[in-house]
């Protein structure tokens, strides 16, 4: 295990300045996620356009760097895609934290594949991989409109 | 008193974590556990193993000899009266569970109330929660100051004719704030109110003496004090148990058993159903020898000495916040790092073979009194000295390093 690629420069300029941090103004979904063992929140506020493109995604919440950071970087990742193209970053993303795979994703230019593979250093860190992928579970839930809170302890997380 | 010598006893720290030499101080959680038990644990399961109480064959004599062997220790240790007052139970959760549910079932109605406090752990707090759902309990919260002790002026307002039970820790998982639990329960007697002590933190560290406490219920966590985990004891004066329904019903607890009644075991069998931790029991014993064998004076004198050691050095480290300030503390660090998640401080110094907790410590409750998400928590134990404090120290160094802190 290697701190240094846990904790690589970007996942800790990041955690100190995560982008998109706030309430958007009229957004029009919204979840929230938890993780009860450590006490990690998130609220993630989307807003969709007529076209069903995220023309915001904003968060408010505490956690830990890799929390914190992976949020942010998923907002940037996901603000200007369509719902479609979302889901497969977020479900890339949840598959090479947990099972080692590479992100091969044509939506996702270099720079921003770059940004997301930061965090793959987490997958050496079981404890840590909720995470890593709590921000991401509720962004689906948000776009999926589900009514319950994301519990990183309840369900296939 | 020889602090490596004791360690010696302890073979876990002949072990590497990390390719570092181990830093244990997460014994609040679950302390380490020395030789002898683990000895007395493979001994009894190799040469001498049997179900107690029930057979009559020479292995099942013995093993109930020791069984209890070990209830007369405990008994002894916590100086009950009697040792048909100590109940085995499967930690002390279900201790708390087993009063909180036959006292309830007996004494709790529509409107009455429950006394606890602001630094109870989920476990005192949870099983009188089902109390609320179930019977329309209320719950009332005695509160704690900045410095994390309780504010005991507020008992006398908070009691009332409803007050049917007062749930409190001795000592917190958190602040490590030694609370006057003599004082609480010099209050209750006066109003007639029965006192649950929640001595899991306390056990390990304070000398209990149950009669001079005059509490009517006390929970123990074996694996906090060097024994085996899957043990529990509930200290319960004689006239609870006589009184009180019994919890979990099988084999042992009963009686006479017919198709139309049943009758109930005398206490203490009549709230130990079932197959019992018959080994880990018997190994318990060997804690308590363990813990006679140093001295609650030498203890006490160890532990406060490597806990002033870790305060003042923490202290000096710019941007360390220790979590309270109680005017009794016991060898429980909780601190925040500013800049650094306590997740990440965790993690961080495990790579430098020190172990830590993060997190709420099972208390959401305090953490949102001290609006506070998260802390992380060095605890100690017997076998913690200096140079595992410095080792500490300089892996918190390594933390403000990693995340570029000034």
């Amino acid at each position: 295990m290697d701190l240094k690629e846990l904790y690589q420069d970007i996942i800790l300029e990041h955690g100190k300045n995560p982008r998109n941090f706030g309430k958007c103004d009229k957004h029009t979904h919204q979840a929230k996620g938890h993780n009860p063992l450590c006490g990690d929140q998130v609220e993630i506020f989307l807003k969709l356009n007529n076209e069903n493109k995220v023309e915001d995604l904003t968060f408010k919440g505490s956690g830990c760097a890799i929390s914190m950071a992976s949020t942010s970087i998923m907002t940037e990742l996901v603000k200007g895609k369509s719902i479609e193209i979302s889901k497969k970053i977020i479900s890339s993303f949840i598959n090479m934290i947990k099972n080692a795979d590479e992100i091969k994703l044509n939506e996702l230019n270099e720079d921003q594949k770059i940004k997301i593979m930061s965090l793959s250093g987490v997958k050496q860190y079981p404890m840590r991989v909720k995470c890593a992928t709590l921000a991401w579970h509720t962004l689906t839930s948000a776009m999926d409109g589900e009514k319950s809170d994301v519990n990183t302890e309840v369900g296939d997380q | 008193m020889d602090v490596n010598a004791i360690k010696s006893q302890f073979p876990i720290f002949s072990n590497k974590v990390n390719g570092k030499q181990l830093v244990y101080l997460d014994s609040s959680n679950s302390a380490q556990k020395p030789i002898g038990v683990l000895k007395t644990l493979d001994h009894f399961y190799k040469n001498e193993f049997s179900n107690t109480g029930r057979s009559i064959h020479s292995l099942a004599v013995n093993a109930t000899n020791k069984f209890e062997d070990t209830r007369a220790s405990v008994k002894h240790f916590i100086n009950a009266e009697s040792k048909d007052e100590i109940i085995f139970t499967k930690n002390a959760t279900e201790a708390i569970n087993l009063v909180a549910t036959t006292f309830g079932q007996q004494n709790i109605n529509k409107g009455d109330e429950i006394l606890i406090t602001e630094l109870e752990h989920h476990s005192n707090y949870v099983p009188w929660h089902y109390l609320r759902e179930r019977k329309g309990a209320i719950i009332k919260f005695l509160p704690i100051n900045d410095d994390g002790d309780i504010i005991l002026e507020k008992l006398k307002e908070l009691i009332t004719t409803k007050t049917k039970i007062i749930a409190i820790t001795h000592l917190s998982n958190v602040t490590g704030t030694i609370v006057p639990v003599k004082e609480v329960i010099e209050i209750a007697k006066k109003k007639k109110i029965p006192v649950l002590i929640d001595g899991c933190q306390s056990a390990p560290h304070i000398k209990i003496d149950v009669r001079d406490l005059d509490c009517d219920f006390y929970a123990i966590s074996c694996h906090k004090v060097y024994g085996p985990t899957g043990v529990g004891v509930l200290y319960a004066k004689r006239k609870w148990l006589e009184q009180l329904p019994p919890f979990i019903g099988g084999g042992g607890m009963i009686n006479e058993v017919e198709k139309d009644r049943i009758t109930y075991a005398p206490i203490p069998e009549k709230y130990e159903a079932g197959t019992m931790p018959t080994a880990e029991v018997v190994a318990f014993n060997e804690s308590i020898k363990f813990m006679n064998s140093i001295g609650f004076d030498n203890l006490i004198k160890h532990e406060k000495e490597i806990t002033n050691y870790a305060l003042d050095k923490l202290k000096t480290i710019n941007s360390v916040s220790i979590v309270g300030n109680p005017k009794n503390k016991a060898g429980v660090i909780s601190f925040t790092i500013k800049g650094i998640h306590p997740h990440d401080i965790s993690t961080i110094v495990d790579e430098e073979g020190v172990a830590i907790r993060a997190g709420h410590h099972c208390c959401q409750i305090l953490h949102k009194r001290l609006n506070l998400s998260a802390t992380a928590r060095a605890s100690f134990g017997i076998y913690n000295t200096k140079e595992d404090i410095d080792i500490l120290c300089s892996a918190i160094e390594k933390c403000r390093k990693v995340f570029e802190l000034k």
